[in-house]
């Protein structure tokens, strides 16, 4: 396969397959459901879908999102922006990913889903030879939030304990918006910017990984359960799977700041990743 | 929740089924169902004339995509789109059109809500996201209006559909099931993050 293949696979194969981990998680979380009840049916629609989608190789969702590339840096000969971005416009014409770019100026689209700044490519310090692809939809990102701690109108102070309460009410303002049960990659810390890209990256961790700094750990495990005690359900129509996993980093922070960034991503968790 | 098994509605979606429905209830609705979006309702505002006969028939909320096979046309993705954008217009849209049934994403206002009651019509949940499954239950594409001025995903499709999963989240009288959820998590909310 020449490269240009590769990152075409990349993409057709990360629009039409929900992980494996999401996957599971969504059966998981349609067990634990009423058996009968609309929070089971979404979550069955949910899991039928993605098998359409994968088996038709088709966008499992209609909004094919912002496509963000995560790429060693020992690739960046190869995996060049202009290599990206053609393969980004083949995948287009191909019906592949919808189009979905438009100048936020002047209003007109990039047809072809490519422009300065589309699509995004981080280059990583990841010493392996896989490229990552973080597919993530509006209604998604339009849920994502960053809290600046102490904020008083969540009583949330700056301790774990505020960052909890940052977390709940991220998850509580999301619903029935984001297309529920989604993830949240958390970032306490760092500067707005960082914080964000931080919070985002944790969305690419394995549902089932477990987090190396035990408070972090416990933290992740603490705020998913009570976000699930909260009853919004799938879709904000109630039930008992309001979210499929919360994933906290730290980053250090200036004394003035103390950001808690919640990065929210659908259950149409589309992330994939290839070897070069 | 209650445990429910799904209802079939199908066209023509008269007054009485609808008012028999309940927020909570599971529906499959096969039938007449037409798209229509922010162009649309817009279009409807500035007194334009309704493209189809929308009474007893489904309003989607929904800029598939469509793509040509010769003489015709195939539905390759139909979520929903966030149906909030047509609060403004969707009240006098239900009073002016007959549409019994208003399908989307994320619910509607108060106004919306009392129109239901008013005429006889309910907002229907589509799952949203599920771009592939809901393609597949649209069995033909029977017409298009707009669609050179609009372009596909604006333009008002009508489709017929077979057997789509949707859930009644606003019915006929009052009952509007994301505001209940609200009401009920705040409270879980609140209880979770008291001090004491
Ligand atoms: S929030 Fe996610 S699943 Fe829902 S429409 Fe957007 S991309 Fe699709």
């Amino acid at each position: 396969m020449t490269l240009h293949e590769k990152l075409l696979e990349l993409i057709a194969n990360t629009a039409s397959h929900l992980p494996a981990d999401a996957t599971a998680a969504l059966e998981e979380a349609a067990s634990r459901e009423e058996a009968g009840s609309a929070a089971e049916m979404i979550l069955r629609t949910l899991l039928a879908n993605a098998a359409l989608a994968a088996a038709s190789r088709t966008p499992m969702c209609q909004d094919t999102g912002t496509l963000t590339f995560f790429v060693p840096h020992a690739l960046r000969g190869a995996v060049t922006p202009e290599a990206i971005a053609a393969a980004v416009r083949e995948a287009t014409a191909k019906g592949l990913l919808r189009r979905n770019t438009i100048d936020s100026a002047t209003g007109r689209s990039y047809d072809d889903n490519t422009a300065p700044g589309a699509p995004v490519i981080h280059y990583t310090d990841s010493s392996t030879r896989t490229i990552r692809l973080l597919m993530k939809g509006g209604g998604s990102e339009n849920m994502s939030t960053q809290f600046s701690l102490p904020d008083a109108t969540i009583a949330a102070g700056r301790d774990l304990e505020g960052v909890r309460r940052a977390i709940l009410h991220a998850v509580h303002r999301a619903q029935g918006y984001g297309c529920a049960p989604g993830i949240l990659g958390v970032c306490i810390g760092g500067d707005r910017a960082t914080g964000y890209e931080c919070a985002k990256l944790q969305l690419l961790r394995d549902l089932a990984d477990r987090n190396p700094d035990a408070a972090l750990a416990a933290l992740e495990e603490r705020t998913l359960a009570e976000a699930n005690t909260l009853g919004i359900g799938p879709m904000g129509l109630g039930g008992r799977t309001s979210l499929l996993g919360v994933k906290i980093a730290a980053r250090p922070r200036v004394p003035a700041s103390f950001f808690v960034t919640c990065a929210y991503l659908c259950w149409a968790a589309r992330r994939g990743s290839i070897e070069i | 929740m209650t445990a429910t098994k799904a209802i079939h509605l199908a066209y023509p979606f008269t007054e009485e089924a609808v008012r028999a429905l309940h927020a909570g209830e599971q529906v499959l609705v096969s039938g007449k169902v037409f798209t229509g979006r922010d162009r649309f309702h817009k279009h409807f505002a500035d007194g334009g004339a309704l493209p189809f006969d929308f009474r007893d028939a489904a309003l989607f909320h929904c800029g598939p995509v469509v793509v040509q096979e010769g003489a015709k046309w195939r539905v390759v993705a139909a979520g929903p789109t966030t149906s909030v954008r047509e609060n403004p217009y969707e009240p006098a849209f239900i009073a002016a059109s007959g549409v019994r049934l208003i399908i989307g994403k994320g619910g509607m206002d108060k106004a919306t809500l009392d129109a239901c009651a008013r005429h006889g019509a309910v907002y229907l949940q589509a799952v949203g996201g599920a771009a592939a499954l809901t393609a597949q239950t649209v069995r033909r594409v029977v017409d298009v209006k707009f669609l050179e001025e609009w372009g596909a995903a604006e333009a008002c499709w009508q489709f017929e559909m077979h057997e789509f999963p949707c859930v009644v989240a606003m019915d006929a009288h009052g009952g509007d099931l994301f505001a209940a959820v609200r009401e009920r998590s705040a409270k879980t909310l609140a209880n979770l993050l008291s001090f004491n």
